[in-house]
């Protein structure tokens, strides 16, 4: 079980959002890079997010660039889990592989604030705040395996290759 | 039942009869990755205790986002590959070398491999028939290592071109329409496969910016059949053994048909801040332009330096609008040099850049101040993409942003053929 705050976004959030290219130069330097996370959505966040906190988004979250970068900043920004009605492919691959996970679901009724309690297992949040509960959709095994290990990393390493 | 161009190759790749739907581990020909997410596949590489390449001489390093670099910090990053590939054999393309989308269908995609790249627009070689899609540092490691990923088979969507393009109107425009019609999340996860007449009459650098391009739809793969274009295509790039012609099967099952008649379509823009904003550029006339963009992955290529050259051709950039261009590869350079598209840019006052990615994304070379405007011929204007968040980016085909170039306000370019 995870708890903890939502900090609400739109739709169609990129990865230039979440952790613009003019960057590039910080990307060897992660501490220094993530102190910029979701800078050029909401220049506030950074100061705001705690540890277990959630980003609740809309359609299409992490379109665009393929880097890694932006789940690796919003995972060490202390974020638990990422809610979204639908996330673009590449960056819901991107989480799994270090271990973030991203649950599809119906995100219009939970609003900026809400306290939310996510149960992987289980495969439910509920909004501690309206009192209301929701399911998320089904992340394929291999993936669940992939989020088990705590990421693509330590899943081949302890397997050797894929398992489907 | 039939399979798609995607399900055959996946089959061909993992042993499985690969249907839609299906997770399949596939074979993959050549992993690759560039400078900005290059580092972390290195570091994932190593931190995964992998000593070894799968296979080193279908491994590519390519630095092509910051060249020359701009900084130490990034020139550190350009080390850090120079290095990895010393170890490892890995095969280095360095500064000067050009876009790696570009050289991966200059030189190594071959119609039905399977190539990941660090990259979100691995996807340009699509157009050579080839499976080809982007992922991120860690899978592209772990494909490095052990020669293979896992895929999930997927769903197509048949795009069927019909009609002829009439004057100043071109690929780009194609699918920036199309992405404007189905959204930025209309293909996520989704096989584009474009097929019909007006493909089988459409060449190779016009089908690898369309196959650019499906990743902004949110496309995992955008795909075209290998025929005689592409045969064609291989041999003139020295490489004609690499070609197998493939094409879906006439009974495969499509999720969805899209039929488009280009004959109406309209050069067609799109405007801040996302691709799928998109309008025919004659709504947009009179908008003033700070500067010009003519290059990337995709519309950096030859084909499209002559559409713009055509229409610079004894004419001067608007004093107020700065035109930068940048070929997508060193072998563009030379041909531009060599048929004297260089020397009618520059008198039309242009600001050639080494090829690379130049200020597509917005590290350096062309970075916009606060309020201004770029027409680009690049494929993504998000927020914030070419070092701004306070600047503007709108996407045109080669032709819109030479038009533009010449009057400072974007301009449809039928008006000035």
């Amino acid at each position: 079980m995870i708890r903890g705050r939502v900090f609400k976004f739109g739709d169609g959030i990129s990865t230039d959002h979440i952790i613009p290219g003019r960057l590039a130069h910080l990307r060897s330097n992660l501490p220094e890079l993530a102190k910029h996370v979701m800078e050029d959505a909401d220049p506030t966040f950074v100061s705001r997010v705690k540890a277990g906190d959630f980003i609740v988004a809309g359609s299409n979250f992490g379109l665009g660039s393929s880097r890694e970068h932006a789940p690796l900043v919003i995972k060490m920004a202390g974020i638990s889990a990422i809610l979204a009605k639908s996330a673009a492919r590449i960056f819901f691959r991107n989480a799994i592989n270090l271990g973030l996970p991203v649950l599809i679901c119906d995100t219009d009724g939970i609003a900026d604030g809400d306290e939310l309690e996510v149960d992987l297992a289980v495969g439910t949040v509920s909004n501690v705040t309206r009192g209301k509960q929701l399911a998320f959709g089904k992340i394929p095994e291999v993936m669940l395996r992939i989020l088990g290990e705590g990421g693509l990393i330590p899943y081949i390493q302890k397997h050797g290759g894929f398992k489907l | 039942m039939g399979k798609t161009l995607a399900e055959k190759i996946l089959s061909e790749k993992s042993g499985n009869d690969a249907r839609a739907g299906d997770l399949v581990i596939a074979e993959v020909d050549l992993a690759f990755v560039q400078d900005t997410t290059g580092p972390l596949a290195v570091r994932q590489f190593q931190s995964g205790g992998f000593k070894r390449l799968a296979n080193p001489l279908k491994t590519v390093l390519f630095i092509d986002h910051a060249v020359p670099s701009p900084n130490d910090s990034l020139s550190n990053d350009h080390l850090l590959l120079r290095s990895f590939a010393r170890e490892t054999g890995a095969v280095m393309s360095d500064v000067g070398e050009g876009v790696c989308h570009q050289l991966v269908g200059e030189s190594l995609a071959r119609p039905g491999d399977v190539i990941v790249g660090s990259d979100s627009h691995t996807v340009t070689a699509g157009g050579l028939g080839a499976f080809t899609t982007g992922m991120g540092s860690s899978d592209v490691a772990v494909a490095m290592a052990l020669g293979k990923t896992w895929f999930r088979v997927p769903e197509g969507i048949q795009v069927v071109v019909t009609g002829n393009f009439q004057k100043g109107v071109y690929a780009k425009d194609f699918i920036l329409h199309l992405i404007g019609l189905i959204g930025a999340d209309g293909a996520t996860y989704k096989a584009l496969e474009f097929g019909g007449e007006a493909v089988t009459a459409m060449s190779m650098s016009s089908r690898l910016t369309i196959a650019n391009m499906a990743v902004e739809a949110g496309a995992k793969v955008g795909l075209f059949p290998a025929d005689e274009i592409t045969r064609d295509y291989l041999a003139g790039q020295g490489r004609g053994e690499d070609y197998q012609p493939s094409s879906p099967d006439a009974d495969a099952v499509y999720e969805r048909t899209i039929k488009i008649d280009v004959t109406e379509l309209e050069p067609t823009v799109s405007r801040p801040h996302t691709v799928d904003n998109t309008a025919p550029v004659t709504e947009l006339k009179g908008i003033k332009v700070q500067q010009v963009f003519i290059g990337t992955c995709t519309n950096g290529r030859l084909e499209d330096l002559a559409v713009a050259v055509d229409i610079l051709k004894g004419k001067k950039s608007h004093p107020e609008t700065r035109l930068i261009v940048a070929p997508a590869s060193r072998r563009v350079m030379l041909e531009a040099v060599k048929n004297g598209f260089v020397q009618v840019l520059v008198e039309a006052g242009a600001a050639i850049l080494p090829p690379g990615c130049g200020p597509c994304l917005g590290i350096h070379q062309g970075v916009l101040g606060d309020g201004e405007i770029c027409l680009s011929t690049a494929n993504r204007n998000f927020k914030g993409r070419m070092g701004n968040p306070e600047a503007l980016v709108y996407l045109g085909s080669p032709a819109t942003a030479a038009a533009t170039a010449v009057t400072g306000e974007i301009t449809d370019p039928r008006e000035v053929m």
